[in-house]
């Protein structure tokens, strides 16, 4: 079988691929709400945060 | 001294000397939410944003009706045995901490499992175990934060909206077959002659063409059904040439590859309809926080207090109310149907419905209509009538709510289009009549060569773009328009009718002018002290505009409800309030409110209230004069006649006393003798009217809180600006026109190479996104540049 074959099955697979992912990500909300998670991102780990100022702080005393 | 604001909500702290932590706040309320985030770990609140909270409303009895299971389970997403999910919207979300906070209301509460943030629509969609738990608890666990859920009627009446994401999809699709297309067609471009491309040939062809399968019967399904629609009723819209060629490129393309007579122009037609819904999408700017639909349900409470015959209270559905029930009116509640008062003192608030600023005193046996708001304590009523039956809710029953406004108008684009149509297949056909006799061969070459260049995609994206853009500048400009529709009416109409009280009015201020002696100093100390313990709202309005006086505690002070407040400090008396109240004989006509004031019995004189207008009204009036009919109808009373003659261009209309329904009238009448009109209001009272006119704005101090059903919401900081949004949209619809001149400049091209028959898919493959691109590029400057020439 000649290379081609091969080639255009790969990049169509691929392709597919994505295509499907795209599909999922619609289908699971992703692009229902494009600005919380952008928001949420970068406060992921805030309390565990303070938690650890606390414990510096009762280190000192 | 530093000034002091808040550190829970921002507002100012001067006045009080409420102090935890070093930090100062405005109230208890403020203070106490403090409390429960810093007791629960949670101060970081106040790291992400500066002073982000809200003062907590006193909510005592207000959720009652969360009792009732019935209410509770229409308004639950999810409900089983032990988990509760709930879907709330609160006004208050504006920031990254109030994500923050209520992202993590589980620290707050065990019972609560998870919480997710929707900013843009503002909800909260909050999974609880309900063992022990309950939906009543987590409102008011909410509220006690300061962020209270708005639960209205309308929560009870919609089924749960299934999100419609069907264009992504399309688009999705669309564009993953114009790539792949694309990428296959490459070899073809170059036309490498040889072995190895008529080898191969096939494979890529039957590949392009299982690529393009989806993008006709799937993507371009909405235009199909559009040009089917349109005519069937007999309108030739935009989507007709659209359908004419999409169908046309793909026919011709199959029976070339399938007599291996060419390539095809899949690669034209799956970029065809990508543009399109690329187009679609951009327009379809929505504001997901603003609702334009809204009736008097959503200011409505869903549940009331009901006292049953045997004196027992209860909460009960709104819509089960039934004639000569029994309600209990909290303070600061909507009143749902038309009643009689029986017990309690009444202050009702009826700006909702009639415009009318001022609140009116009932006494008992006075009958009380809907959508007033009660103000002064708790009063229990007797039901006259069922809620759709109540006098304010029976507007919505006029037939203007149920006609669509869109249905009614002929876009520019459709207008176009049926010229462009006709003009399109006589080109197609007097082409293939000439070759008939010339070349036979080509004849059907020619024809579909015809109709597939002139395929108006470029005149199908101009408007799209030209919207999209434009309504997305209004929007940063505070100026919310539901669709591209309403640009298009805006720059049609021609008359341009006003609401006076919240719309033109600011509702926040009010100015006061005095009239008579003037007080001395410990009068007016008197006066200021007096002002100071009543909460009736023209005392308060009063009491602010007066100096800062050292504090006085008064010997006697009594408030006479309905009339005015007395009070005695040493030797000094004093009475504020009605003419009659504090002694005075006859009193001069005036339709102003007004305030007197006596003082050992000798009047003193009167401060008068007056409305005060928003900035900039006379300078909007008078350059909407030079090409608009101007009218201002308003619900209220003409005290503000002559101000308004003053402050507005001669040949302004004024009407006043106008019920909801006189002015949807006085709209129809005029719409009738071939007006445009643009109505700008602001309450559910003008809601008939927003409805009928064909551009309805609705002005808000607060676009977060509630504003009636309009095509646009427009901030109250840019009343002024009116005119030149006005304005912009007409230069819109100048871009359009242009853009239409230069897609019929490509198109010309295109027939050029379409009817001389030399039409080869590379052509149209350039052609047809190069034409396409310009468009949105050339709307997209034009409109910036409108956009940069409004404030």
């Amino acid at each position: 079988m000649s290379v081609i074959y091969v080639l255009l099955a790969i990049s169509i697979v691929i392709a597919v691929g994505f295509f499907i992912a795209f599909v999922l990500a619609v289908k699971r909300g992703q692009y229902d709400d494009s600005y919380t998670p952008s928001v949420r991102m970068l406060f992921e780990d805030e309390l565990v945060k303070e938690n650890s100022k606390k414990q510096i702080i009762t280190n000192k005393d | 001294m530093e000034h002091k604001t808040c550190f829970h909500c921002g507002l100012d702290s001067e006045s009080n000397s409420i102090t935890f932590d070093d930090k100062s706040f405005c109230c208890n309320g403020c203070k106490t939410v403090y409390e429960i985030f810093s007791v629960n770990n949670l101060n970081c609140y106040y790291d992400l944003q500066e002073a982000p909270g809200a003062t907590p409303k006193k909510i005592e009895g207000k959720y009652d009706f969360l009792d009732n299971s019935k209410i509770v389970e229409k308004l639950l997403d999810f409900n089983d045995n032990n988990t509760q999910i709930v879907t709330l919207y609160i006004p208050h979300i504006h920031c990254s901490s109030c994500i923050w906070i209520l992202e993590n209301l589980n620290k707050l509460q065990t019972k609560i499992d998870t919480s997710i943030v929707n900013f843009g629509k503002k909800t909260v969609r909050i999974t609880f175990n309900n063992k022990a738990y309950s939906l009543k608890k987590l409102v008011t666990l909410l509220s006690s934060i300061g962020y209270e859920p708005h639960i209205s009627l309308e929560d009870f009446e919609t089924e749960k909206k299934q999100i419609d994401r069907s264009l992504i999809y399309k688009l999705g699709v669309a564009g993953f077959a114009f790539g792949n297309v694309m990428f296959l067609s490459f070899p073809e471009y170059f036309q490498v002659e040889g072995f190895w491309l008529e080898q191969y040939k096939p494979i890529f062809r039957w590949l392009m063409f299982s690529f393009s399968l989806p993008v006709v019967c799937y993507s371009a399904q909405d235009y199909f059904i559009s040009a089917y629609k349109g005519l069937r009723s007999k309108i030739l819209n935009i989507d007709v040439p659209i359908v004419l060629g999409i169908l046309v490129l793909f026919l011709r393309s199959t029976a070339e590859i399938i007599f291996n007579m060419g390539t095809g122009f899949f690669d034209s037609l799956t970029g065809l309809v990508f543009f399109l819904l690329v187009g679609k999408f951009f327009q379809k700017k929505t504001y997901a926080f603003l609702s334009f639909e809204r009736d008097y349900k959503s200011y409505f409470p869903i549940g009331v207090t009901n006292i049953s015959s045997e004196g027992l209270e209860e909460s009960i559905q709104v819509y089960d109310i039934k004639k000569g029930d029994r309600l209990v009116i909290r303070n600061e509640e909507l009143i749902p149907v038309d009643c009689i008062l029986i017990k309690g003192k009444a202050r009702i608030d009826y700006s909702f419905v009639t415009g009318e600023s001022e609140t009116v005193s009932k006494l008992s046996g006075d009958k009380l209509f809907a959508g007033g708001k009660q103000l002064d304590g708790i009063i229990e009523v007797d039901v006259l009538k069922s809620v759709e039956q109540s006098y304010l809710t029976q507007l919505w029953s006029n037939d203007v709510f149920k006609t669509n406004k869109e249905n009614t108008f002929t876009s520019l684009t459709n207008s176009i289009s049926k010229h462009f149509t006709i003009a399109i297949l006589l080109i197609a056909f007097i082409a293939t009549s000439f070759w008939l006799f010339t070349d036979s061969s080509k004849a059907l070459n020619v024809f579909t060569a015809v109709l597939i260049i002139a395929c108006p995609c470029a005149i199908a994206l101009s408007a799209p773009f030209t919207f999209g853009n434009l309504l997305r500048i209004f929007g940063k400009r505070k100026f919310y328009l539901k669709n591209a529709r309403v640009i298009e009416q805006l720059a049609k109409i021609n008359t341009v009718i006003f609401d006076k009280t919240g719309t033109i009015t600011a509702n926040k201020e009010t100015k006061i002018s005095y009239e008579g002696t003037t007080l001395s100093n410990t009068q007016e100390l008197l006066l200021k002290n007096t002002l100071r313990g009543s909460n009736h709202p023209l005392s308060r309005a009063l009491y602010k505009l007066l100096n800062q006086n050292d504090i006085i505690t008064l010997d006697h002070y009594q408030e006479h409800v309905g009339q005015g407040i007395e009070a005695n400090y040493q030797t000094d008396n004093i009475k504020v309030g009605s003419a009659h109240f504090v002694g005075l004989k006859t009193e001069t006509a005036s339709l102003n409110t007004a305030v007197h004031i006596s003082t050992n019995a000798n009047y003193k004189g009167k401060f008068t209230f007056f409305n005060a207008y928003r900035k900039g009204l006379s300078a909007l009036f008078n350059k909407l004069k030079r090409d608009y009919d101007l009218a201002i109808l308003s619900g209220d009373n003409a005290g503000e006649k002559e101000n308004l003659n003053k402050l507005l261009p001669a040949k302004t209309k004024l009407l006043f006393n106008q019920n909801p329904e006189d002015k949807l009238e006085y709209i129809k009448y005029h719409q009738e003798e071939g007006a445009k009109v643009l109505m700008v209001g602001d309450g559910l009272n003008d809601a008939g009217a927003l409805a009928q006119s064909d551009v309805g704005i609705a002005i808000s101090e607060n676009v977060n809180v509630f504003s009636p059903a309009c095509d646009a919401i427009l901030d109250a900081s840019k009343f002024n600006q009116l005119y030149n949004y006005i304005k912009a949209s007409k230069s819109a619809i100048k871009i359009i026109k242009w853009s239409f001149m230069l897609s019929f400049l490509y198109n010309v091209i295109g027939l050029y190479f379409a009817v001389t028959g030399q039409l080869a898919p590379v052509i149209a493959a350039i052609l047809m996104p190069l034409s396409s691109i310009s468009i949105v590029v050339f709307t997209t400057i034009a409109t910036n540049y409108v956009g940069r020439h409004l404030e």
